[in-house]
């Protein structure tokens, strides 16, 4: 008797579990777990700081490069920096990893307090991660793109064909590209980029390039895309806030409904 | 007595801090962790009472999904080798009835102990990664998940079980 009751609510989490946004109880963003998470990254960050320094130098070195022109002329200045900002960026620590799961599931040192909320992308310098999915008060877990459930929307640097990320959950470098028109050309090494239609990340973050692809029955069936991440080693991220979210889904949601 | 509840609860906060904090890490050959706090189920003491195991299993199991952010996976396929623990056993040892107070895993003969811990260590990764998969058509990356993980599982804990218990 006592079986079936346990069996049942066991069931139950699995299932609430595989719906999107619905596991509120079973997560590692409480305190309890994220505590001794955090606790154990401490030590685990200080081997990686090598690796970390870097990827920041070399963030640096692209992000002077991109302010460059700029850098001699007196621009005039505008009074609008606040008021046409759409995106605000705040950074956190991956404190726990999976890849090696069908449903993987990150967990950073950043919650509810620091203005974390579901929905909002995560990225890093080489692409992105996933989308935040539970939060508490200070920390929150994160949806990788490494999991069953996970669809971003995506679309080719070149030609501006849209497309969409999934993963068959065999290797973590490589995910899968879906919904491209049979129109689109596409070729080995083409960049995929993040496209502006999902109101979470921000048009052209990098995902990766074209591995290989099908083309049978006049489509695309299988295109195998090779992220820019490494997906087994994240440190350091950033949490992209679209400010203008809300705007955008009522108006989406106000033209379905005519 | 109370060193019977003192050594399983040490050993149900042992094996859970080892297998979240360094077996899920482990990724053996790219992708195989071991699930070796399964080893708490088999060391239990053997009652005819099932309250105290399933209620603990499904707990330990919990524990576990709630570091692994897997819903109720580890739960279900924990407390369910927990329910046919008896049975299999029986059955292993071909009695229908023994005397459960004096009965030790290490007492049996080598071969058929490995045979009942393996086979509750198979049908609990095979549920494990059917719930994890939830779709019919991955059945291959569930058998070849379940195959591989479990030989992973079965040798450490065979080798854990050596080393650290004796018999009495």
């Amino acid at each position: 008797m006592l079986f079936f009751v346990l069996q049942i609510i066991a069931l139950g989490f699995t299932i609430q579990h595989h719906s999107y946004h619905k596991s509120k109880f079973v997560n590692s963003s409480n305190a309890f777990t994220g505590g001794i998470y955090n606790r154990l990254n401490s030590i685990s960050e200080f081997v990686n700081l090598k690796e970390e320094n870097l990827r920041l130098i070399e963030e640096n070195v692209f992000l002077k490069n991109s302010i460059q022109p700029n850098n001699n002329k007196i621009t005039p200045l505008n009074d609008t920096t606040f008021s046409n900002k759409k995106y605000q960026y705040t950074f956190a620590k991956i404190i726990n990893n999976n890849y090696t799961k069908p449903n993987n599931f990150l967990t950073i040192n950043k919650g509810k307090n620091q203005g974390i909320q579901q929905d909002l992308g995560v990225i890093n310098s080489k692409g992105i991660i996933g989308v935040i999915k539970n939060t508490s008060n200070k920390y929150a877990s994160v949806l990788s793109i490494l999991n069953r459930s996970s669809k971003i929307n995506v679309k080719l640097k070149h030609d501006n064909h849209i497309g969409t990320i999934t993963w068959n959950s065999k290797n973590p470098n490589i995910v899968q590209l879906s919904d491209i028109p049979r129109q689109a050309v596409l070729k080995k090494g083409d960049t995929i980029i993040t496209g502006g239609k999902s109101a979470i990340f921000p048009e052209g973050i990098l995902v990766g390039t074209i591995n290989n692809f099908a083309f049978e029955n006049n489509q695309y069936t299988e295109i195998n895309v090779s992220l820019f991440n490494d997906m087994t080693s994240l440190g350091y991220v950033q949490i992209i806030k679209n400010l203008e979210r809300e705007e955008q889904l009522n108006l989406e949601q106000q033209t379905e409904n005519e | 007595m109370n060193n019977v509840y003192f050594l399983n609860s040490i050993r149900f906060i042992g094996l859970l801090l080892l297998q979240v904090l360094v077996l899920n890490k482990l990724n053996l050959f790219g992708t195989i962790n071991p699930m070796v706090y399964i080893v708490w189920v088999f060391l239990f003491p053997y009652k005819k009472n099932l309250n105290s195991i399933l209620l603990l299993s499904f707990l330990l199991g919990l524990a576990v999904d709630f570091f692994s952010d897997s819903g109720g996976i580890n739960a279900s396929a924990t407390l369910f080798i927990a329910f046919i623990r008896l049975p299999i056993l029986k059955l292993v040892l071909g009695k229908s009835d023994f005397d459960y107070p004096l009965f030790n895993l290490r007492n049996i003969s080598f071969g058929k102990s490995l045979l009942f811990l393996s086979t509750l260590t198979i049908i609990h990764h095979f549920i494990v990664f059917m719930l994890a998969y939830f779709s019919f058509s991955a059945i291959y990356l569930i058998i070849t998940s379940t195959i591989f993980t479990s030989i992973a599982t079965i040798i450490l804990s065979v080798l854990g079980i050596i080393i650290f218990t004796n018999k009495k």
